[in-house]
């Protein structure tokens, strides 16, 4: 086998070995009783309560009401985002006479906004949503701002020898190339997004995944909140590998796509 | 050879300049009248270009050389409608290219321009690259899919029409840079370096293989470049540009026959000329 076959392969093997080493020491960990399985259940009794998790009275119900709330701050998000980012991008003026606001804003805790939004919005779906968009906002705009900013200028060259018109370079140049920016910052927007959904749901929640995470705690139910989060992680991934296949079929052509596929070969 | 007096050094040579159209009596390709172009920099005003007179005949293949700031980037930028002229006239085939600091849209449309970059767009194949130019002029998709088919094959790229930009050479790719230039049948073609970011090799065969392009299209080219050997060998005429200011100093006729080859680099008239534009080039400062 020469070498470059080993390189694809070893990838396959090695993952699943780390998975099997971190899950079989945690089990053992546990079993030999240095830990207290209350406190630190292992990982047979996470896996019996997150198999039971589907049996459970509300759950898929539980689960919808998150993902809408991601989903729906995801799309605000994505919107503003954009917008905002490309006005920013093509008015530098406007852009340096708010970067102190944004800067501002960038570094303040965004979770920390919860309250407000359900003192606005009460305890319903309007305030995790809210804060989902917010969170996700950010990386998106910033993202679409640079973009905008980073059109090749020899590119715009091909385009003014070419006598385009604005509108021709707005759809073939600039709406194009900005589009792998587009996707760097909604893969860590849709992520965000996640994460806004769930601390909302932890302070201020009677419906969603991050309700019954702190149920969980309130039942003192170690081994649910493991299986919760677990769950949790499963749905956060899925809406990311969706994000990720959305660019695979939108930008096959860039760095970011098929230069994943050629460090696998 | 001082370069001081334009008109001195081609009285030497030949008289080719603004009045050969005159005395012919036919539209030239491309005639510029005392064109210039200051930029305001920190150190105050510097004239880029000045005073540049120069007539080409259509199908005529001219390389413009001199050393890095003489000026001729600039020039080409003007002919090519991307840098308005702060002075002097730009016509192609009799048409005003510039009304003041706008381009004219119909003068425009007779130029094709290869950049010292490819600069494809790497979202597009290299059919759609090649095609743009017409898309842009809103030609039908099967027409400019045909057109962009024989203009890949053209240049040497049949196979990969369907490729994108990242899969091709750098060679390949100022390959399909001349073919997206051509689709539009420029009446005139003009080159900024086109090869200057280009290995050695490679070079010299994208040379022959820009002499065959242009040839079977019969095309009017504007070659910038540094390479003297490069701009002996695939010109008419090859033009000497000085700077600060950045003008024309001499225009050499190169009478070797066409095509040329490989072994009329070995001429004695060939080395002639190349010889002298280096003394010429050496001796500036």
């Amino acid at each position: 086998m020469n070498r470059k076959k080993v390189m694809r392969i070893l990838p396959w093997v090695v993952t699943p070995a780390i998975v099997i080493v971190i899950v079989t020491t945690w089990q053992l960990v546990v079993s030999i009783g240095k830990v207290n399985p209350f406190l630190f259940p292992p990982p047979d009794a996470v896996g019996e309560k997150f198999i039971g998790l589907f049996s459970t009275p509300g759950i898929w119900s539980h689960t919808l009401t998150t993902l809408t709330e991601i989903l729906v701050g995801f799309a605000i998000a994505v919107l503003t985002g954009v917008f905002v980012g490309v006005l920013l991008g093509k008015l530098p003026w406007l852009e340096a006479s708010v970067r102190p606001l944004i800067v501002l804003t960038q570094v303040a805790p965004k979770v920390a906004f919860i309250p407000l939004f359900v003192i606005w919005f009460g305890f319903g779906l309007e305030s995790k949503i809210l804060l989902s968009a917010l969170l996700a906002f950010f990386p998106i705009m910033l993202n679409m701002l640079l973009g905008v900013r980073s059109v090749e200028q020899g590119q715009r060259e091909v385009m003014k020898s070419l006598n385009a018109k604005r509108s021709q370079t707005l759809l073939q140049l600039e709406m194009r190339s900005v589009q792998p920016y587009l996707f760097a910052g909604m893969e860590v927007g849709i992520v965000l997004a996640t994460t806004g959904a769930i601390v909302g749901e932890y302070i201020a929640g009677s419906q969603g995944l991050g309700f019954l995470v702190v149920s969980s705690m309130n039942q003192l139910d170690a081994a649910l909140t493991f299986a919760l989060i677990l769950w949790l992680s499963l749905v956060g991934l899925g809406l990311y590998l969706i994000v990720n296949e959305l660019k695979r079929f939108f930008i096959p052509w860039h760095e970011s796509v098929y230069g994943l596929r050629n460090t696998a070969e | 050879m001082s370069t001081q007096n334009p008109t001195h050094a081609q009285a030497q040579t030949t008289t080719f300049p603004a009045s050969a159209s005159a005395t012919t009596g036919a539209v030239p390709g491309l005639m510029i009248k005392g064109v210039g172009r200051d930029f305001v920099t920190r150190s105050g005003l510097t004239h880029a270009v000045s005073g540049v007179d120069l007539s080409i005949q259509r199908g005529e293949f001219v390389a413009v050389i001199g050393r890095s700031g003489c000026g001729k980037t600039t020039l080409l930028r003007m002919i090519g409608g991307l840098l308005a002229p702060s002075a002097g006239t730009i016509e192609v085939d009799g048409q005003n290219l510039w009304r003041g600091s706008k381009v004219d849209e119909s003068a425009i449309t007779k130029l094709g321009f290869v950049f010292q970059e490819s600069n494809l767009f790497p979202w597009l194949s290299v059919l759609d690259n090649i095609a743009l130019p017409l898309k842009l002029r809103g030609a039908d998709k099967r027409d400019r899919r045909a057109r962009a088919t024989e203009l890949a094959a053209l240049v040497g790229l049949s196979g990969f029409e369907k490729s994108y930009p990242r899969e091709l050479s750098g060679g390949m790719r100022q390959r399909a840079s001349i073919a997206r230039a051509l689709s539009t049948e420029p009446e005139l073609l003009l080159m900024d370096e086109p090869f200057g970011a280009l290995d050695a090799l490679t070079r010299e065969r994208m040379n022959l293989e820009l002499q065959r392009i242009v040839l079977a299209t019969k095309s009017t080219v504007v070659f910038v470049t540094h390479d003297i050997p490069e701009a002996v060998f695939l010109a008419d005429r090859v033009v000497h540009m000085t700077p600060r200011p950045g003008r024309v100093s001499q225009i050499l006729p190169v009478v070797e026959p066409k095509p040329r080859t490989v072994d009329t680099t070995t001429t004695t008239e060939f080395n002639e000329i190349v010889r002298k534009l280096r003394n010429d080039i050496d001796e500036e400062n």
